[in-house]
């Protein structure tokens, strides 16, 4: 009996405080991706403009993200039915569009950022304290233009 | 020490090339951030303390990269690839791996 109270508690909590935390997040992802518009981001190779370029560099920007208790139930559950595992999408979606944020954050002053690589890895796995979390880090090269 | 990940150098020519670099780093999870980790797990969040040693790691073997490229005379490092992976349960590597090139 007290190990279900237990977990209706840890349910309960991660299901508003979860779900509070995630359209606060989302909220914050959108005002500042809106902000960032002006600075272009590519994957591809090369610059897009063709400019006369001054100056390169790595940047890095990395988040780790936790999964709650509630949406961790639900995946559970998804592993007996089958099919798509929304709670994960939404961490995954979370986690990668910060990590990106980050690193247009720490270069405000570039031109352009070219070559966006995104590497997720989950620090968990295999682990007996079954902490469920992303690990995102994405790296780029920001460019700066000859003024 | 410049670095970028693109196979060319914007803005400057590269002279010479000195073969590929690399650094590494495991680094376990302290206790108490594991504690508070679990503790987060049941609200989900951002783990900070996470986010920190994953920054801290790669930063020394961004740091350790650079010092092999800087023993082979380069003074600049291309082509830089990130590759993280789980060891064992608790600990987290990351390798970077790079060409050391000489520019202008």
């Amino acid at each position: 009996m007290d190990n279900l109270i237990i977990l209706a508690v840890l349910i309960s909590c991660g299901y508003f405080f979860g779900r509070h935390a995630e359209k606060k997040h989302y909220r914050s992802i959108v005002e500042r991706e809106n902000a960032l518009i002006s600075l272009p981001i590519t994957s591809s190779r090369h610059v897009m403009i063709l400019r006369e370029i001054d100056s390169s560099r790595l940047v890095l920007g990395g988040v780790v993200i936790s999964v709650d208790y509630f949406k961790r139930i639900l995946a559970g559950l998804r592993n007996i039915f089958g099919g798509n595992v929304r709670s994960y999408e939404t961490l995954l979606d979370r986690a990668r569009r910060e990590a990106v944020l980050r690193l247009r954050e720490s270069c405000l002053d570039a031109d352009e950022i070219i070559n966006l690589r995104i590497e997720t890895s989950s620090i968990s796995k295999g682990g007996d304290s079954k902490i469920g979390c992303v690990e995102v880090l994405a790296y780029a090269t920001a460019i700066y233009y000859k003024k | 020490m410049d670095i970028t990940n693109t196979e060319t150098f914007p803005g400057k020519t590269i002279i010479a090339s000195h073969g590929v670099v690399s650094g590494s780093t495991v680094r376990a999870k302290h206790a108490g951030r594991d504690i508070m980790a679990s503790i987060k797990n049941v609200f989900g969040g951002e783990l900070k303390g996470y986010t920190e040693l994953l920054e801290e790691s790669r930063n020394e073997a961004l740091e350790r990269m650079q010092n092999q490229a800087k023993q082979m005379g380069a003074n600049a490092i291309i082509n830089v690839r990130f590759s993280t992976s789980s060891v064992a349960a608790g600990a987290s590597e990351i390798y970077v791996y790079g060409t050391a090139v000489t520019v202008e």
